[in-house]
């Protein structure tokens, strides 16, 4: 005992305490610093996360908000009989023949007019060449008028038509004077013509409605490519999913956590459940594809198909949110069923179902928002294909070709005009907007019905 | 009639079941002076399930078979020599197809009656002008056999589409009928319904069995017949991936597995140290205040579809990666490359990642935190040397399923790494991999039978066993080594 406390005396002698509890030595310094080190790699690290997140958000609204606006230009266009009824009885056959070439001179020499009577000339410019300056779409809009309003042709009617897609883009700064002079779709000149036409208000950039309604355009007229075909062709699908993922889902959640024996069976269902939310979308794509469009012979780029790939895809994130929802009503309220005499379906159906239902419906949503935003498996059931006419009505409308707001978004970034690469970050922005809807939707619905147990 | 119409049939039977059902046992219990075994609704619902279930399920399995049979049947009756040069026998049966909607759109339009329509024949009438006034466009003129297969065709289709709705109205009455005859004051209405309820529900459940058996049964049908045309060794140990459209091309999945797991590694460089130090420090560090604002941040980063990541690399990443580093460092001048590709991956994994181990590291008791710090460790050692120790199976696990999830994404690398199938080390070339080179040989021309797009479903079912693989993993370790607390 003496050695111990000799040695503990040698150790305490050997050398006397070297500074106050005040003052730090270098092991703990080195600690608190290593500390501190730590401290800062975590707050860098939320700082990185939140900053990719901003970025993301900050470039897409960058490149997309501006295809929210459009530059359109107002012509008076005389619809002269001559070129349009020749026979000049109002025939709509007669006047059906007349393709959009006979349309075109029309809004040429319309234009020419304009800038005739406003004194506008450039020198360099021919009367083609400022033609262009309207899309090529426009003739075709002009005929879909005239077809609708027969009794027009003769008279002068004002059109507020697309400009093309390059004077577009020269006002939201994708073409310069500089780069015009390369480019060869566009020349200086008809740039300087388009900035006369705007300051006598002919041509103005107002808020794009088209965007929302139009059709996809061809390559060549990215300024007439719009989401209508894309927006209602996800609606769709969205029924679909919705009508078929949340009976089953639900049914299949209640005979899992209120019916099932523990038995081989329900040990496969469960697994396999499992695996299918971890499964990769593509291969969702690949199953579509090979079931529902070469055995079973459902047309291509249908949203039917579509609608049923992305509910074997939902239909795991529902029976899992709708198993959280059932679990999390208390045994009490089934017992209490039970003890006034009702059968175990009907605690179920009457009791558990109702009170479970919150959080059903915002598990749905979820899944919801989520498939809506899935582009691989519609990528390989053909809604690569370029639509330009709108599906019909349901039910016969959900098997006639469509595409998708994800989908069309990739088609537009396959295109090489810089112009579609803003249409795709504005169809972004819009396929954005419904997610965060339907997102606030679920947490407002959470937040009112959710009862605390 | 069609089938939407039929199916409303049904519904409206069993909806008019359900009221006369419910009617007749209240009578019954009438008449006879005794009371009802169950409340009355439930021989309605008796009466309703039994006019509906059967009846839909007949009309469903019928829908899916009836093609089948008729397009065997008929695709056996075109003879070899109809079969075109270089053609195929798929391609004609597509042609009879097109032939049976021409007919019909004529029965419409061009008010031919069944008459003249069985009358007309390919050697006397122009089929393909007659055809075309309708709007079907035919590639050349119809030989005999074929037109009097479309024929064949549009006749069994016709009596199968008759003979169907005559069974499933046949079914849904005579089952109704059935049950109808069974309605009786002891009838035991409410558990017979409650059974036939409860098996309708075990169905639901078996859906997504039926799903993976579709899944794995389609990939394993496809691949087998694509490699009953094109070698399985030089599949998988080719390092050659080389598709023509003449054929002749070589099919090596090497070169795309390689850029599949450098994309992966990337990504997991990324997305792990990130996450998991975000885990750490919401959980252990940061204030009220910052996790109710960071949190929220990061979990949306997770709901952001992978197409808008996909474009932000195209348009922002791979450009700015190109003109800041690769080209001022000669590294490279393309701007879809594997670390644009693998960086949007990772920031879209980081969410990921940080909810895992959110989840892990809080599942560490408090006991332990706590006998750390009375020992005189600082947050940090206690972190590094007690908690993620102790949490190191779950966050394998939660690293293994990032993993699978990066191998499994899509539209990232479609959109940010490129086409170019191959074995390189420089992380500013492009680089493909496995689900760029399945869309775009499912998406592009080639035919349906050939290797170039069977080979696909090859991909497919790597990427299907590799997902499979880790997830299995992830769940094997983290049961194995799981501490037990209490």
């Amino acid at each position: 005992m003496s050695d111990t406390i000799a040695s503990t005396d040698s150790a305490a002698a050997a050398g006397p305490r070297k500074g106050s509890l005040l003052v730090l030595d270098k092991r703990t310094r080195k600690r608190n610093a290593s500390e501190a080190r730590f401290r800062l790699m975590g707050q860098i690290a939320v700082a990185i996360g939140v900053l990719a997140l901003v970025g993301l958000l900050t470039s897409i609204l960058m490149n997309g908000l501006s295809s929210f606006r459009q530059t359109y230009i107002q012509v008076s266009v005389y619809l002269d009989p001559a070129k349009l009824d020749k026979n000049g009885n109002r025939n709509l056959e007669d006047i059906a023949k007349v393709t959009t070439f006979g349309y075109a001179p029309l809004l040429k020499k319309a234009l020419a007019d304009k800038m005739a009577k406003e004194g506008i000339s450039i020198e360099g410019l021919s009367e083609k060449d400022a033609a262009a300056l309207i899309s090529k779409e426009a003739p075709a809009d002009l005929r879909r008028y005239v077809l609708a309003h027969p009794t027009s042709i003769g008279k002068t009617v004002s059109f507020n038509l697309l400009a093309s897609g390059r004077i577009d883009g020269y006002y939201k700064g994708r073409v310069t004077m500089e780069s015009a002079k390369l480019d060869r779709n566009v020349s200086p000149q008809q740039l300087m013509l388009a900035d006369k036409l705007k300051a006598d208000g002919v041509l103005t950039t107002r808020f794009n409605w088209e965007f929302f309604t139009a059709p996809d355009a061809s390559d060549t007229r990215p300024e007439a490519a719009g989401l209508g075909v894309a927006i209602l062709g996800s609606a769709y699908m969205m029924l679909v999913v919705l009508v078929l993922s949340l009976p089953l889902g639900v049914a299949a959640s209640i005979y899992l956590e209120e019916f099932a024996p523990q038995n081989a069976l329900t040990d496969l269902i469960e697994v396999n459940i499992a695996n299918l939310a971890a499964v990769p979308s593509i291969v969702f794509g690949i199953l579509g594809l090979a079931v529902f469009i070469n055995f079973a012979g459902l047309p291509q780029s249908a949203p039917i198909v579509g609608g049923l790939v992305l509910t074997l895809m939902t239909l795991p994130t529902i029976i899992i949110a709708t198993r959280a929802a059932l679990k999390a009503v208390p045994p009490s309220i089934r017992d209490a069923a039970l003890g006034v005499g009702a059968s175990k379906m009907q605690s179920v159906f009457h009791h558990v179902l109702p009170l479970a239902m919150p959080g059903i419906l915002t598990g749905t949503i979820i899944g919801l928002a989520q498939a809506l935003g899935e582009t691989a498996p519609l990528l390989l059931i053909g809604m690569v294909a370029f639509v330009r006419e709108y599906p019909g009505a349901p039910p016969e409308g959900f098997f006639d070709p469509a595409s998708a707001l994800p989908v069309q978004v990739y088609n537009w970034t396959q295109r090489g005009d810089p112009a579609f690469v803003e249409r795709a970050s504005g169809a972004i922005i819009v396929l954005l907007v419904f997610l965060v809807l339907m997102n606030l939707i679920a947490i407002i619905l959470r937040r009112r019905f959710e009862r605390r147990w | 009639m069609s089938v939407g119409i039929l199916i409303l049939i049904v519904l409206g039977l069993a909806l008019l079941g359900y009221f006369v059902g419910r009617q007749r046992a209240l009578s019954k219990a009438a008449n006879e002076g005794r009371k009802l075994h169950s409340l009355p609704s439930y021989y309605g619902q008796f009466l309703a399930l039994f006019t509906a279930v059967p009846a839909l399920i007949l009309l469903a399995a019928w829908l899916f078979v009836q093609p089948m049979l008729i397009e065997s049947h008929v695709s056996g009756l075109i003879p070899d020599s109809a079969i075109p040069e270089g053609g195929a026998r798929s391609l004609v049966m597509s042609d009879v197809r097109r032939i049976a909607d021409g007919l019909d759109a004529l029965m419409e339009q061009g008010g031919l009656g069944e008459e003249d329509l069985t009358r007309m024949r390919a050697d006397l009438t122009n089929i393909r002008s007659r055809l075309a006034e309708v709007g079907i466009a035919l590639g050349s003129n119809v030989p005999v056999e074929v037109f009097d297969a479309a024929k064949t065709y549009r006749s069994e289709k016709n009596t199968g589409s008759l003979l169907m709705t005559i069974a499933v109205l046949g079914l849904s009455l005579a089952a109704g009928g059935w049950a109808f005859m069974r309605i009786r004051p002891e009838l035991r209405a409410r558990n017979n319904s409650e059974t036939f309820v409860k098996a309708l529900l075990l169905g639901s459940s078996l859906v997504a069995i039926l799903t993976t058996v579709g899944i794995v049964g389609s990939l394993l049908f496809e691949t087998f017949h694509f490699f009953q045309i094109y070698p399985a060794k030089d599949f998988f140990f080719s390092t050659v991936w080389n598709p023509q459209f003449r054929g002749g091309s070589d099919l090596g999945i090497l070169p795309l597995l390689w850029g599949t797991f450098y994309v992966s590694f990337v990504a997991l460089v990324v997305a792990v140290p990130i996450g998991l130090m975000i885990a750490i420090y919401l959980s252990e560090y940061a204030g009220r205040a910052l996790r109710n604002l960071a949190k929220p941040a990061i979990e949306v980063l997770a709901g952001i579809p992978t197409i808008v990541y996909g474009l932000f690399a195209l348009i922002t990443v791979g450009p700015f990666l190109r003109d800041w580093i690769a080209q001022p460092m000669g590294l490279g001048t393309s701007s879809s490359s594997v670390l644009t590709a693998g960086l949007v991956m990772g920031i879209m994994l980081i969410p990921f990642v940080s909810s895992l181990s959110d989840d892990i590291i809080n599942a560490v008791p408090q006991a332990m935190r706590d006998g750390s710090y009375g020992l005189g460790a600082t947050q940090s050692e206690t972190i590094r040397q007690v908690i993620l120790p102790a949490a190191l199976p779950g966050v394998v696990g939660a690293i293994l399923l990032a993993a699978s999830r990066a191998i499994g994404e899509t539209m990232i690398v479609v959109l940010g790494a490129g086409a170019a199938a191959r074995l390189g080390l420089n992380p500013f070339d492009a680089m493909t991999t496995v689900t760029v080179k399945i869309v775009s040989q499912l998406t592009g021309d080639t035919e349906f039978a050939s290797p170039e797009t069977l080979v696909a479903f090859a991909l497919g079912l790597t990427l299907f066993v590799f997902t499979l693989g880790l997830n299995v993993l992830a769940l094997y370790i983290v049961r194995k080594y799981r501490e037990q607390y209490e």
